[in-house]
């Protein structure tokens, strides 16, 4: 009797789960990881000349590259983002809020992924004035003056979109923001490796975007407990 | 070739331009449907309120196709035939991003702003004041423009900006909107007089990549977005959505605001109180006066 009252209590609750935001998705314990690699000839990243900002060229002993196609040892990309783009069950976003730094007149980091609803807050630590304009389309278009000192702006994207963002008065700065609809993404490292973990079994779609070759996708499907390996390759142009 | 041959001949090459006229003024004559299924207001049903007058999107639409399809374009998308010759380009209704707002950056701007924006057109750009249409007519279109985004029919506006009454205008007032416009960094874009010649002036684009010059206040006296000073309060505050032009609403204190405002009037060629009282102080102060940029003291 009290084993089935148990039962019964324990479906209720999953049934709870269901229609309940702010709960995690179902938890698994797949996984899919692999690399991003390019062919061809990437264009050659920059040296930023930040001399009309003496505070934020101070910072930086050696001058700070371009970051639109940033490459590692053995042609691998950095700042792919890497997630799952269906197949996977809506998952509410985590209270825990995603940071965004303006440090010597770079973004920190320069992609910064997060959750659709997911709280973002944006700091300026440095000892000059920044306006923040993330160029959104789907999301409304804002644009914030934070000058040295002001406290951190709190914000959150509504709809999923990869949204470049600028500073008007450093116009080197650029990053961008990805709003996902899913809790499962990474971001490639100098290594160009990525993992997805926790994923349920099931059959899903990964994509890879990189900011300036644009997006790819594989079918992988896994069953409980698996690990997949699977590799991204873009065709990287000089231009 | 007799007369009455030449006649004919001239006659039906008329004809002929005359028919090409028409073919080509048909090519922009018809205002297209955005796609239904981005969920954009019911042209038949959307309105507008403006005091007590209440604005028809569908008599809007005949309005538009005579006067704003031409810059502005048949799909709303400020894409219209004579677009490629304009600068700054027309607006894009698509994106629902608006300059001359009372509302927060990034929110839908009131009826209120979209009037008074098409009654007053855009100084230093192709956008003329449409105060001869009636009000009615400029409400009409208010309405109708609101049926190119979704996010009309999904977003309420924001709130509109609180201006507060404008405190006195003293020389202590200008002095500490002078030391506004060196900390908020204005002159990076503005220039230290005013001039738009700042050290990023010449980078700027707006949000579709086009090159975008800021305000030169030496110039003249109409500002995009109005030309009073609580004009020149709101455009700062809630800043031109769609340019590099940020919101100060978050770092700027209302009061505060106000001496901004105060200072920003001795930048312009004008005969003002402020003009005045900044040319008295100048003349018995010049020693005093620490330049603005980036060799301030207290800057950067």
């Amino acid at each position: 009797m009290t084993k089935k009252l148990l039962m019964l209590l324990a479906g209720a609750a999953l049934v709870g789960n269901g229609g309940m935001a702010g709960l995690p998705a179902p938890a698994g314990n797949a996984s899919i990881s692999g690399k991003v690699t390019y062919t061809g000839t990437p264009p050659k990243m920059k040296p930023i000349d930040m001399s009309k900002e003496p505070s934020c060229a101070k910072q930086h002993a050696t001058p700070v590259m371009t970051e639109n196609v940033a490459t590692g040892a053995g042609d691998t990309l950095e700042y792919v983002v890497v997630y799952i783009s269906a197949g996977d069950s809506d998952s509410a976003a985590p209270t825990a809020a995603v940071r965004y730094d303006q440090k010597g007149c770079q973004y920190l980091p320069h992609v910064l992924p997060m959750q659709v609803g997911q709280n973002l807050q944006i700091y300026n630590d440095d000892q000059t004035s920044h306006n923040i304009h993330p160029l959104a389309k789907v999301n409304p278009e804002w644009n914030k003056s934070q000058p040295a000192g002001s406290p951190a702006i709190d914000t959150k994207y509504d709809k999923p979109e990869f949204i470049p963002v600028k500073c008007n008065i450093h116009p080197w700065m650029h990053g961008y923001f990805v709003v996902l609809n899913t809790s499962h993404y990474s971001v490639t490292g100098q290594d160009g490796a990525f993992s997805l973990k926790g994923l349920p079994a099931g059959k899903y779609t990964v994509t890879a975007w990189q900011e300036q070759y644009g997006s790819q996708s594989q079918d992988v499907t896994v069953g409980a407990g698996e690990s997949k390996a699977i590799n991204f390759t873009f065709k990287a142009l000089p231009y | 070739m007799t007369i009455k041959n030449l006649f004919v001949v001239f006659a039906l090459g008329f004809a002929g331009l005359f028919v090409a006229g028409a073919t080509s003024s048909f090519a922009q004559s018809h205002v297209n449907s955005p796609d239904p299924s981005l969920g954009t207001p019911n042209v038949a049903t959307e309105t507008s309120h403006i005091g007590n007058l209440t604005g028809h999107a569908e008599e809007g639409k005949h309005l538009y196709r005579r006067y704003c399809i031409g810059c502005h374009g048949p799909d709303g998308d400020g894409d219209g035939m004579n677009a490629q010759w304009i600068d700054p380009k027309p607006r894009d209704f698509t994106q629902a991003t608006f300059k001359c707002r009372s509302t927060p950056t990034g929110t839908l701007p009131l009826d209120q702003d979209l009037y008074n924006a098409i009654t007053r057109g855009f100084v230093n750009s192709n956008m003329p004041s449409w105060n001869p249409l009636t009000p009615q007519q400029r409400a009409d279109l208010v309405a109708f423009i609101k049926t190119w985004s979704p996010r009309w029919a999904k977003e309420q506006p924001g709130t509109a900006l609180q201006i507060p009454p404008e405190t006195p205008v003293t020389i202590d007032s200008i002095l500490h909107g002078r030391e506004l416009f060196q900390k908020m960094e204005c002159w990076k874009c503005h220039g230290p007089a005013g001039h738009g010649d700042g050290p990023s002036a010449a980078t700027l684009t707006d949000s579709k990549d086009n090159p975008i010059r800021p305000y030169n206040f030496s110039t003249g006296t109409r500002f995009k977005c109005g030309e009073t000073n609580q004009d020149v309060y709101r455009i700062f505050m809630t800043g031109v959505d769609g340019t590099p032009m940020p919101s100060f609403a978050d770092v700027i204190k209302p009061a505060d605001a106000w001496d901004l405002v105060h200072f920003l009037r001795t930048l312009q060629d004008m005969d003002t109180k402020e003009a005045e009282l900044w040319k008295t102080y100048v003349a018995a102060h010049r020693a005093d006066i620490k330049p603005i940029g980036p060799d301030a003291a207290g800057g950067q």
